[in-house]
């Protein structure tokens, strides 16, 4: 089996951790590649249905990742958020998927470094959990009749 | 509004663990404003048992969709085709629309995906409190606006009774005292002396306690 590439959203705050990632750019900071970067207006318009969502179509690990507490350009659209993904996560829990697949961070937009840490944080901590169990192409892999072996008998 | 609130997922799954093909069908309105079961949270409902499911390896078909309301046949009528197939239907209305799609469509099972809970209101955004019990027969002229029947713990007509404390309901220091409320508004309103009229008992037969009921309006009946 080749070497476990995860898919992981990150849903991020055009005020903070969007931002974050263009410095991180700047700076010519390396983080993870497996990530795929959604922009928000702010990270209170996360839905739940969205990151489940995002679920279902595979998606190993999902983050949002929004202001400091404090620091909201619309003042709770952060607060909002936090309380969002910890609903998404409880019922993740309730349903019997590792709601660990699911996290919240809090940054700012001079924060470039933190962001390439979050990214590197997520991607190991999504490696080590191992593809999800909707990732189809990991499944396909897994179901796939193992190639038969030079030699052996038919 | 009728506020509902909705069971566990896994309920409702364990429910629907033999089918393959799955209606939700969230409500328009009461539900949708006390957030159990619009077009959102259907939509999340479905979503959590797709997952579930596929997990499991056992997946699951499931659409959705959601009627204006469910508590009015001509709404009901437009699921004719998307019900066809489904081995089951999931409704997130109350218990007036889980009832509606299972007297119209005879030959479908019906499961009821919230527990319908009480009439009432948003005291604040995320937290709903019982303002009626729908008794038949209203009094609040008579009470400055507050519901002694839903709001007293005891359904007194003539309070308050030896438990209010401080203002405070005996059973929980959490709950007004109806009474109280009733006093300091009739108090407010400079009308007092109206509490000294004595409230005879009610009469329950206007309630549930008569049997089912029925509200005909011969005028605005289409023949």
């Amino acid at each position: 089996m080749p070497e476990f590439r995860p898919k992981i959203v990150a849903f991020c705050c055009h005020y903070c951790a969007y931002a974050a990632a263009d410095l991180a750019g700047s700076m010519r900071l390396q983080y993870s590649p497996d990530i795929r970067i959604v922009e928000m207006p702010c990270s209170g318009t996360i839905d739940a249905r969205v990151i489940l969502k995002a679920f279902e179509e595979g998606a190993d690990g999902v983050y949002v990742a929004a202001c400091l507490e404090g620091d909201c350009h619309f003042l709770k659209g952060n607060y909002r958020a936090k309380k969002r993904v910890k609903y998404v996560k409880d019922l993740l829990e309730q349903i019997g998927f590792e709601s660990e697949r699911l996290q919240f961070y809090n940054l700012s937009a001079a924060m470039g470094p933190r962001f390439a840490e979050i990214a590197n944080e997520m991607t190991e901590r999504i490696k080590a959990l191992g593809p999800s169990p909707l990732n189809k192409k990991y499944k396909q892999e897994k179901t796939k009749p193992k190639p038969k072996e030079e030699g052996e008998q038919q | 509004m009728i506020v509902a609130e909705q069971k566990p997922i896994t309920e409702i799954a364990e429910l629907i663990k033999d089918c393959k093909k799955v209606l939700l069908v969230g409500c328009g309105t009461c539900v949708t404003v006390c957030l159990s079961g619009g077009e959102k949270e259907t939509e999340i409902m479905a979503s959590a048992l797709r997952i579930m499911r596929e997990q499991e390896g056992n997946p699951i078909e499931i659409k959705t969709t959601t009627l204006v309301r469910q508590c009015d046949p001509e709404y009901i009528e437009e699921l004719a085709d998307s019900i066809k197939d489904a081995d089951a239907v999931v409704s997130l209305a109350c218990g007036v629309g889980v009832q509606y799609i299972a007297e119209r469509y005879m030959d479908k099972w019906v499961i009821p995906a919230q527990n319908t809970k009480f009439a009432g209101g948003a005291l604040e955004h995320g937290i709903w409190e019982e303002r009626c019990a729908l008794c038949g027969e209203c009094i609040l002229h008579l009470t400055g606006g507050i519901c002694p029947i839903i709001r007293c713990s005891k359904s007194i007509l003539n309070g308050p009774c030896g438990g209010s404390q401080y203002g405070k309901c005996e059973i929980d220091k959490n709950i007004p005292c109806a009474w109280q409320l009733i006093y300091d508004k009739m108090a407010a309103l400079g009308r007092l002396e109206e509490m000294m009229t004595y409230q005879p008992a009610k009469d329950w037969s206007k309630y549930r306690d008569g049997g089912p009921r029925k509200v005909v309006r011969e005028d605005v009946i289409i023949e």
